[in-house]
Parts: C-alpha cells; sequence; structure tokens
C-alpha cells in the first residue's frame, strides 16, 4: 500500500532593483529576507547538521564540500516562518519552502501564501532603498539569458519501492507532463532550438536523464537522497524538472497528479512501458510545441505524442483509483487531468483560463494581435516576465486573476490564513507552533528537528523523523500543558 | 466534473479580487467586466451563442490589451536587457 504523500515545494525567485545599476544580488536577497517580521523574531539557526545534499539515491556519497555557514550569517540568511516554513536566502536568490503538507489543495494555499510572504517583504525592502530604486521580484525559472533558477517539489515515499523502477517509471511522465504544468517561455536559450514561443520555462536547461546535480548538466530526474526524515523507511524525491506556476489550477493539477503517479509506483500500478528513446532530446521536443501534436520516439519503436503518453498514465489511474480507496481528492484530479488532456488534444487554447502556458500565450498573442507586433519585440519579452510578477498591481498574472480569466482552486481567506498558520496534519504544526509559543527559547531548527536552549541547559534537540507525527491530533494536549519551552521540554522527557 | 459553468466561476473570481486588492494595498481600479456572462439565452442556436461569444472575446481581449498597456514596464528593451540572474538551485 502506498505511503501518505507528505509534500512540499521549494521556489527560487527572480530578483533585481530597479533603478540601481550597481544591484547586487545577494544583499538584497538578504535585505529581503530580513525585511519580513514576524512576532517570534528570534534569531534561530538552520540546523545544517542534518543535512546531506551530497547523498545519492543511487546508493553512494559524492564528494564535495558541504556548505555550513556561520552562526552570523546563517541567521542572516535563514527565517523559519510560524507557518511552519523556511524562508531564506539559496545563493543569489530568495526561497520560499512551504511546510509539509497532505494534499495538492493545501499545498496551493501554502504556495500562494509563499507569494504573498515575498510580496509584503518587498514591499517592505523597498522603503529602504534609496529614492528612485525599487525591489522586484519574479516566480519564473530563467532570465532568457541562459541561467535558471529552480521550482523543485518534494514527495514522501517509501524506500522499498527501488528507486530504478522509480526512475523508469517516471521518465516519460516528467519528460510529458509540462503540457499541463509548463510556465511557457517566449523563445529559447541554453543553445536551444531557435523557437517563437515553448511550452516550458526550464526544458532548455536539462541535458542529462539522471543525476545529483542541479545547477550544471542538469537531470530530468535529480538522485539527491536526503529524506528529511527516517531514512530507514522513506526517501523524499526532489524534483526538480517542474516549473513555477502561478496558476492556482495548474499547481493543483501538477501536484495531484505527480502525488498520484508516486502512489500507482508504489503500489506496482504502472506496467506498462512506456520508455523513451531519449529522454532529453524529447523534453525538449515536447516543449518546443505548443500545439503539442509531435510525437516522440519510445524505445519501442513506436511514436507518441506527449498527450497520448499522459493518457497511457491517465488510463492506468483510472484503474488503480477503480480498485483502490483514494482519497476524494485523488477523483478530483484524475476528472481534472481528464478534462485538461482532451482539451490539449483537440486545442491547447482552450486551456487559457487553467493552464499556465496556455494564459500567457493567450495573453500575449492578444497584445501581439491588436499592437501588429512580432515574436521577438521587446513589449513581447516584457510580457513574459511581468507575467511572473509578484507586485499585485503589475504582475501580469494576478491581472488575469482579476479580471476573471484564472480558474481559482482556493480562497483568499485561506492563503491569507495560511500566512501565519501551519498545516494541521504533519510535523509542520509542531514547529510553526513551537515557534509562535517558545520562539526565543528556539535555538534551531530543521526539517526533521527542532532544538531549544532553556536557562543554563544544554541545548535539547526534538526529532522528528515521522513527517506525519508532530500534528495537531498529535500534540496539541502536549503544548498546551507547557506554558514554557521549559515546560515543553520537561513534558518530553517525562 | 463542472469546470466552465462561467457564471459560477466569475462569482468565485470576483471574491478573488477583492482579496488581492486588499492584500495588495494598492489603490488599483475595478475593471468593468465586459460581455455580460450573466443569464445566457439557453434558446439560443448553436450558431447565435458562436457569434455572440466571438464578439464578447474580442471586447474581453480589447480590456485586457487596454489595462495590459497601463501596468506594462515602460523601457521594456532595456528592462528586459537589464534583467540578469545568476544560476541557482
Amino acid at each position: 500500500m502506498a505511503i501518505p504523500k507528505v509534500m512540499g515545494t521549494e521556489i527560487e525567485y527572480g530578483i533585481t532593483v530597479k533603478g540601481d545599476p550597481d544591484f547586487d544580488p545577494i544583499s538584497s536577497c538578504v535585505l529581503l529576507v530580513n525585511s519580513y517580521r514576524e512576532d517570534h523574531s528570534g534569531d534561530i539557526l538552520w540546523d545544517y547538521d542534518q543535512e546531506n545534499p551530497l547523498a545519492d539515491a543511487r546508493g553512494f556519497q559524492v564528494d564535495g564540500e558541504k556548505y555550513t555557514p556561520n552562526q552570523q550569517e546563517n541567521i542572516a540568511r535563514n527565517k523559519t516562518l510560524i507557518n511552519g516554513a523556511r524562508y531564506y536566502v539559496d545563493h543569489a536568490h530568495p526561497e520560499y519552502s512551504c511546510p509539509e503538507v497532505t494534499n495538492s489543495r493545501e499545498l496551493v494555499i501554502h504556495e500562494k501564501a509563499g507569494e504573498r510572504i515575498l510580496e509584503a517583504s518587498r514591499r517592505e525592502a523597498s522603503a529602504l532603498l534609496p529614492a528612485g530604486a525599487q525591489m522586484l521580484l519574479y516566480k519564473n525559472n530563467s532570465d532568457r539569458k541562459g541561467n535558471s533558477y529552480g521550482a523543485h517539489e518534494n514527495f514522501l515515499m517509501d524506500r522499498r519501492t527501488s528507486f530504478k523502477q522509480v526512475v523508469e517509471y517516471l521518465m516519460p511522465f516528467f519528460v510529458t507532463r509540462q503540457v499541463f504544468c509548463g510556465a511557457g517561455k517566449v523563445g529559447s536559450e541554453n543553445r536551444g532550438q531557435r523557437c517563437e514561443y515553448q511550452i516550458s520555462q526550464r526544458a532548455d536547461f536539462f541535458e542529462t536523464e539522471v543525476a545529483l546535480d542541479t545547477m550544471v548538466k542538469r537531470p530530468i530526474i535529480n538522485t539527491r537522497d536526503e529524506p528529511h526524515a527516517d531514512r530507514e523507511k522513506y526517501r523524499r524525491l526532489h524534483v526538480i524538472v517542474g516549473d513555477a506556476n502561478l496558476s492556482e489550477y495548474t499547481i493543483y493539477l501538477r501536484t495531484g497528479v505527480t502525488s498520484l503517479v508516486l502512489s500507482m509506483i508504489e503500489d506496482g500500478a504502472i506496467r506498462k512501458n512506456l520508455s523513451l528513446r531519449d529522454p532529453v532530446a524529447a523534453i525538449k521536443e515536447v516543449s518546443h510545441d505548443p500545439s503539442c501534436r509531435r510525437a516522440v520516439h519510445l524505445e519501442s519503436g513506436k511514436r507518441l505524442t506527449a498527450v497520448e503518453i499522459q493518457q497511457e498514465y491517465l488510463e492506468m489511474a483510472h484503474a488503480y483509483c477503480a480498485g483502490h480507496e483514494v482519497s476524494a481528492e485523488a477523483e478530483d484530479v484524475l476528472a481534472k487531468w481528464q478534462w485538461v488532456l482532451e482539451n490539449l488534444r483537440r486545442d491547447p487554447m482552450a486551456l487559457e483560463r487553467q493552464i499556465d502556458w496556455v494564459m500567457k500565450k493567450s495573453m500575449i498573442e492578444s497584445f501581439m494581435e491588436r499592437k501588429s507586433l512580432s515574436w521577438d519585440a521587446p513589449q513581447v519579452q516584457m510580457l513574459d516576465l511581468q507575467y511572473h510578477d509578484l507586485r499585485p498591481d503589475k504582475g501580469l498574472y494576478y491581472m488575469l486573476e482579476r479580471q476573471g480569466r484564472a480558474e481559482r482552486i482556493v480562497g483568499d481567506d485561506e492563503i491569507a490564513a495560511a500566512i501565519r498558520r501551519p498545516p494541521e496534519d504533519t510535523r509542520a504544526y509542531f514547529r510553526g507552533e513551537c515557534l509562535r509559543r517558545y520562539g526565543p527559547a528556539v535555538f534551531g531548527v530543521n526539517w526533521d528537528s527542532i532544538s531549544f536552549s532553556v536557562d543554563e541547559e544544554p541545548i535539547k534537540r526534538i526529532l522528528m523523523a515521522e513527517p506525519l507525527k508532530g500534528s495537531r491530533a498529535h500534540v496539541q494536549g502536549l503544548l498546551e500543558s507547557s506554558p514554557t519551552a521549559a515546560d515543553l521540554v520537561r513534558n518530553l522527557r517525562a | 466534473m463542472q469546470h466552465h459553468t462561467t457564471t459560477r466561476a466569475r462569482r468565485a473570481d470576483e471574491q478573488g479580487l477583492l482579496g488581492i486588492v486588499s492584500a495588495a494595498d494598492t489603490t488599483q481600479r475595478k475593471v468593468p467586466k465586459k460581455g455580460g456572462g450573466e443569464g445566457e439565452e439557453p434558446e439560443a442556436s448553436g450558431s447565435q451563442k458562436l457569434a455572440k461569444r466571438g464578439k464578447e472575446l474580442k471586447e474581453e481581449m480589447d480590456a485586457l490589451v487596454d489595462e495590459i498597456d497601463e501596468v506594462l514596464e515602460e523601457n521594456a528593451e532595456e528592462f528586459v536587457k537589464n534583467y540578469v540572474q545568476r544560476g541557482g538551485e
């Protein structure tokens, strides 16, 4: 039986300062992240002891230097929030890792809360810049000059499922799922074949099938084996192949379908061999074809379009859901997936209210038509970039949403609440509540631990190796009977 | 699945509008939605419907382009040229 798909996303945002010729990304990121203030606002460390980004899922350890900043730098670059998220500086980008959730709808809520948290800090940071300068943030993945930054997805998986099988069954799915979750891009880069518009922001950057790297020679399937949980029982599938999405519908579908396919892999429900002859070439071919009609070569010699490959997965999912007890959400995801694939087969542009790459393309084409512009016009490139702008009054995705051109999945009230409230059914609840209740006594945090500094006692680290423990049902009594951090530590010892 | 009950979806989106604007702390003006949308005549024939929808779409597109014109960054060429990121991840 497949294990519950605990999941979360890590989004790196593009950052620039308009009106500052000497813009420095790293100091701007530090300013941004520190401009976000919550009541607890203690100096809390991110606990790097628990991290091992150099372990490979294929069973070995890669040589390399593990990054560990000094204490002051650590505090300046890392914020853990009372909603259980991590908001931090990753190299030259601000990054938001949402708290662990157990379903796609909640993932949409928390990813969207992240957008608002970044926008709130952007406004605060901009106020500190010299007159005329303004900080800008973009939820996209490329500067269209060959530099890419990631939008990673994480899914808890059963370690008993062989990684080789995961790779085999996921590869055709990952190469083709972009037809319903690409964020769209004008032109190509990274020596990609020239095109006017393509489905994915990221396809141009994938150069190999399976590897540990994320920054160079990017692989379609990343092998980082850092479960942030009990490593005897779990792995965390670290998905780097996706785009940063703005459409709620797209985020919901991307997450829902991917987690369903992962459950199917765990339950042995994927039996067809859909292996592609050349996945790295295919991911680009699919991206470069907004008509969704071009077929790619399978190893079997067959040729199928991306939509047809997705339909094969859909059929297996129908059979799987008929024979297993699945959630109401999984049923809803299945229905939406089917509806979207039918539209992609008939006329992809019919999805102009649901799927990011279609929404953007439709908007750009309307503008081009009225203004008689071609795809290489600077205004067209500007539209592409500004679709991802986080300012509610300037961001073109938000403009479409305001005009009723974006199908919603969640409510604004739910998003607003998630800025300060953790999910209740994962360990994120315990993490967030500890920060809210005992902030000044929290010494360090990681996904699977939280440590306290109480009085003169040695630091007490509490491990959370089970992502589903630490939920509200699990710890509310403990928290309520612990008015102070000292009480909490004592009660945990008892 | 009912993805396209237009009126219902629009109502939901209008709630979204209020939320975003209040969260945004701006004085973004509300764009009047063109093309009606409410109360489609159920007895209209296929081609009439299509023609009406075509006209609505044209009006909606005009409204869209007008609003883009208002918010699009000036000096697009320079802006896009200057948007350079370091690789991440």
